[in-house]
């Protein structure tokens, strides 16, 4: 249990379930929930190459607080742009979201 | 918080299996359940699984800062999100079978080509390793050599709240 391959398959994983999310959920709040997990399998990829590879134990932890410092940013504009386009369309169905399609 | 405690024996092994198993059954609820509010749950459940592993990774104090910020911050936010939107017991539209065809197979692919590369490398550990899990050397790294990105990262964090409430305050006053 203790190699390092089994964190980066652990990590794999977690990322294909997000893109899975991203290519076939229809609801904006779904595919938000979906990046986060992406983004939580390259920090968990962060964290096992720290552990097991890198010269500095610390350099990874201190990425891994700043990928979570961009997540909640990213959630806080993503979520506040979900409620402008649910007032405008009345739906946040991102099939709806046509109005900026080129 | 070291490592190596958590890593050996057989009690350790049994809750490292059942913390990946939580972490995969999140996932899974996250990405598949048709209800949204249960997503997020799943989301919540799949992060509690991902800070256990940052313990098991050796980090106490990352597997902590994942529980305050995502679990408790993130995950709330989008359960308000859902309660300010569309409420969660209309009838919802099915889904096509070709949008999860194609999700299905990107995902498969990805998968395969990451399986791929992780077993194909030689992964080799660098050759002088600093061991140093305790929190008062990431505040040294923090406030001297990586003080710029940490500057930037609050300015960002700033400007997205400041950005967060000006674009959810306008409500169609403001023609497109």
């Amino acid at each position: 249990m203790n190699s390092l391959t089994l964190y980066l398959l652990i990590s794999a994983v977690l990322f294909s379930f997000g893109l899975i999310g991203v290519m076939m959920r229809r609801s904006l709040i779904a595919i938000l929930v979906s990046i986060e997990l992406m983004l939580n399998a390259a920090s968990l990829n962060f964290m096992a190459f720290n552990k097991f590879l890198s010269p500095d134990t610390s350099i990874g932890q201190i990425y891994t607080l700043f990928i979570m410092g961009i997540a909640a940013a990213e959630a806080a504009i993503a979520l506040s742009i979900f409620l402008a386009l649910f007032r405008q369309l009345r739906s946040i169905n991102i099939e709806r979201a046509r109005e900026l399609r080129g | 918080m070291s490592g190596s405690i958590l890593s050996q024996g057989f009690l350790p092994q049994v809750a490292f299996i059942i913390v990946v198993g939580l972490t995969f059954c999140g996932a899974i609820i996250a990405v598949f359940h048709r209800n949204i509010l249960y997503n997020v749950l799943g989301l919540a459940l799949a992060l509690a699984g991902v800070a256990a592993l940052y313990v098991f990774l050796g980090s106490l104090f990352i597997g902590l800062m994942q529980l305050l910020i995502y679990v408790g911050a993130i995950c709330i936010a989008m359960v308000f999100a859902i309660m300010l939107s569309r409420p969660v017991h209309l009838p919802k539209p099915k889904r096509k079978i070709s949008k999860i065809a194609t999700g299905v197979f990107a995902g498969l692919l990805i998968l395969g080509v990451n399986i791929g590369v992780i077993y194909k490398t030689a992964w080799q550990p660098a050759a002088e390793r600093k061991i140093d899990w305790s929190v008062k050397t990431i505040g040294d790294f923090l406030l001297t050599k990586y003080v710029l990105v940490f500057e930037v990262i609050s300015l960002v964090l700033l400007v997205a709240m400041l950005g967060a409430i000006i674009i959810s305050r306008f409500n169609g006053r403001v023609s497109s």
